[in-house]
């Protein structure tokens, strides 16, 4: 039963290196062919740059306020309009992306080191531990509703960024373990592995120099999409209350907030909104980018 | 029959494990439970007496299986706040959260199933292209920016529908659904954009298989052989994915009930998390993991019904 899912597994990167061809290279070039990859691509890259440069090119501090500007449209002076207390909505959105971006990394970072020595040496060792223990818990933790989980675990760690950062690393982390150990599975079964087994290299060097980079593909893919994912749920915990705290600018907060002014300042619900959708659009389109690029069998169905 | 012994089998180890790391969540808040729930300003006494009422004196494993043999009869504890038993505030909040539900596939399938099978038979045509930037865009769009769009023009700018004042359904059905549809629609296009694309993939798949040439080649037109042969096997995998998108429609439901004040499971969670109710937390966690397993398992089983190859095949 331990191989049904390791039909999902294929061995990418080899094709590639039959025709001479660096993997990398060739990678990056199926990748640039595709214009929404490519699109997405530079979404996010704009977005990192705006986030890493916020204090330069935001035209007023995030929590600067300017009253007579409350609640104002779209304006010379306020490209974004304004929010109830006159904080210019533009600073607000670029500092934002920060918060956004940050998610991106913490959430995935997270679920990266708890998924990927987890999934090695289950999908290594198998046996008891792997079916009877890691599996159960995955099993369990995917048996709960992610968003549920999240704010049930953010809540009671005390909420706060922080804390939402670890509550969606672990909510994301069952989905890492599995496809981790679905790739070392069949990875290990191949020929090379076995070779170097049977000449006495030790277990942790194969792991990390043989199977761990021929199961990078599945991986990458994972992870580019689960980044847009991250900054969808920090959204969410921070919409709910229990992500970042006021006067933090969070694009999910700033959605929450402008809940009560919908009628008379809508402009403070769409820029928040677009910038979210543009976030996770962009690493979903990577994402399908990154593996098709890693797949070209899987071309454009 | 064995199979579905093997499923049964699996999903009990999951629901123990998951009773227990429902159970330690009330553990993991930081400090003491008693302070943080009654305030700083409460009596050492009350804090006692809180702390026992609950057990909280006794050992860690004692506790965890007196309240695993008081959840097993159906008694979740009594909320922190009013005392209300917390199955009574679940059960209450069900019925809005399950109509949600319900009516979020019904708003996915109308939208799903004729772009799928459209965009799967004209592939490359007009419909494909555009349902493909529609799932796109469905996948990316958080639901909760797009029930603020659907606000701002439904209920502000035309006044069709309003943006809450909720009424339960046995009261007044047309005000209900008039309430619960902008919700629907607001998690269902996302649902709708996943679904469309595994039923497209799915029955581009059974499209090019061999029994369906042979119905082509037999000289079937083009709907028999889609409507009656091609689309019940792509339908096969579209329902187990069906399944384990419930889990997720909760979670996202959390949010929907939320912003539009209905009094649904979600937003009971949420107000109960503000309220420092722990205990209700707790017990509407546990019932969401055991929703999630029963649908699961439900799925598993229609599975059977629908694709007689699975009781064959081993199971996994």
């Amino acid at each position: 039963m331990s191989t049904s899912t390791a039909q999902e597994a294929r061995p990418e990167l080899s094709k590639a290196r039959v025709r001479g061809d660096h993997p990398i290279r060739s990678f990056l070039r199926r990748f640039s062919r595709n214009r929404l990859a490519v699109f997405g691509a530079v979404v996010i890259g704009l977005m990192i740059l705006i986030a890493l440069l916020a204090p330069l090119i935001a035209p007023y501090g995030p929590n600067a306020q300017d009253y007579e500007a409350s609640l104002q449209n779209e304006s010379f002076r306020h490209p974004m309009g304004a929010d109830l207390s006159g904080r210019d909505q533009l600073s607000r959105i670029i500092y934002g992306a920060r918060i956004s971006v940050q998610a991106s990394l913490y959430a995935v970072g997270i679920a990266l080191l708890i998924g990927v020595p987890v999934g090695l040496l289950t999908g290594y060792y198998r046996g008891f531990w792997d079916e009877w223990v890691v599996m159960r818990i995955v099993d369990t933790l995917q048996a709960f509703p992610f968003l549920i989980l999240a704010l049930a675990l953010a809540a009671t760690l005390g909420g706060g960024f922080g804390k939402a950062m670890i509550a969606i690393g672990i909510g994301f982390s069952p989905g890492f373990i599995r496809i981790v150990r679905a790739q070392v599975m069949t990875v290990s079964g191949q020929e090379f592995v076995q070779a170097a087994k049977s000449t006495g290299v030790k277990d942790f060097r194969i792991l990390t120099r043989h199977i761990l980079p021929n199961s990078m593909a599945p991986l990458l893919v994972q992870t580019t999409l689960a980044m847009g994912s991250a900054i969808l749920a920090e959204a969410a915990l921070s919409f709910l209350g229990l992500g970042v705290q006021p006067p933090t600018p969070s694009w999910g907060k700033m959605l929450a907030e402008s809940k009560d002014y919908l009628n008379v300042a809508p402009h403070l619900a769409y820029w928040p909104g677009l910038g979210i959708f543009l976030a996770v659009l962009g690493f979903n389109l990577m994402g399908d980018g990154v593996r098709e690029a890693l797949d070209p069998r899987i071309g454009h169905r | 029959m064995a199979y579905v012994l093997r499923r049964l089998a699996l999903s009990i180890p999951t629901l123990l494990l998951g009773s227990i790391l429902v159970f330690s969540l009330i553990h993991l808040i930081p400090g003491d439970v008693a302070t943080v729930v009654l305030g700083q300003e409460a009596t050492e006494e009350a804090k006692e007496a809180f702390r026992r009422q609950l057990g909280l004196d006794r050992p860690m494993v004692v506790q965890y299986f007196a309240w695993l043999g008081n959840v097993l009869t159906g008694d979740l504890g009594n909320s922190f706040v009013d005392r209300t038993p917390v199955l009574e505030l679940i059960l209450q909040r069900l019925p809005a959260t399950i109509e949600l539900t319900i009516g979020t596939f019904i708003v996915a399938l109308l939208i799903a199933v004729p772009t799928g099978i459209l965009s799967a038979v004209r592939r490359g045509g007009f419909v494909d292209y555009f349902s493909t930037l529609f799932a796109l865009g469905g996948m990316s769009f958080p639901s909760f920016a797009l029930a603020y769009l659907l606000i701002i023009v439904f209920a502000i700018n035309l006044k069709w529908l309003p943006a809450s004042g909720y009424v339960p359904f046995t009261e007044d059905p047309v005000g209900n659904l008039k309430v619960m549809l902008l919700p629907m629609i607001a998690t269902g296009i996302r649902e709708a954009a996943l679904l469309m694309r595994m039923l497209r993939s799915s029955l581009l798949e059974v499209l090019g298989s061999e029994y369906v040439r042979v119905a082509r080649a037999k000289g079937l037109n083009q709907r028999v052989v889609v409507m009656r042969h091609a689309l019940r096997n792509a339908l096969v995998p579209v329902l187990t994915a069906a399944g384990l998108l419930v889990a997720g429609l909760l979670g996202g439901l959390v949010i929907t009930e939320t912003l539009f004040g209905i009094p649904g499971f979600g937003r009971l969670i949420v107000e109960s998390i503000f309220r420092r109710d722990y205990i209700t937390v707790q017990g509407a966690i546990l019932v969401s993991a055991l929703l999630v397993v029963l649908i699961n398992l439900m799925v598993d089983l229609l599975y059977v019904v629908v694709d007689p190859r699975i009781k064959l095949a081993k199971g996994g």
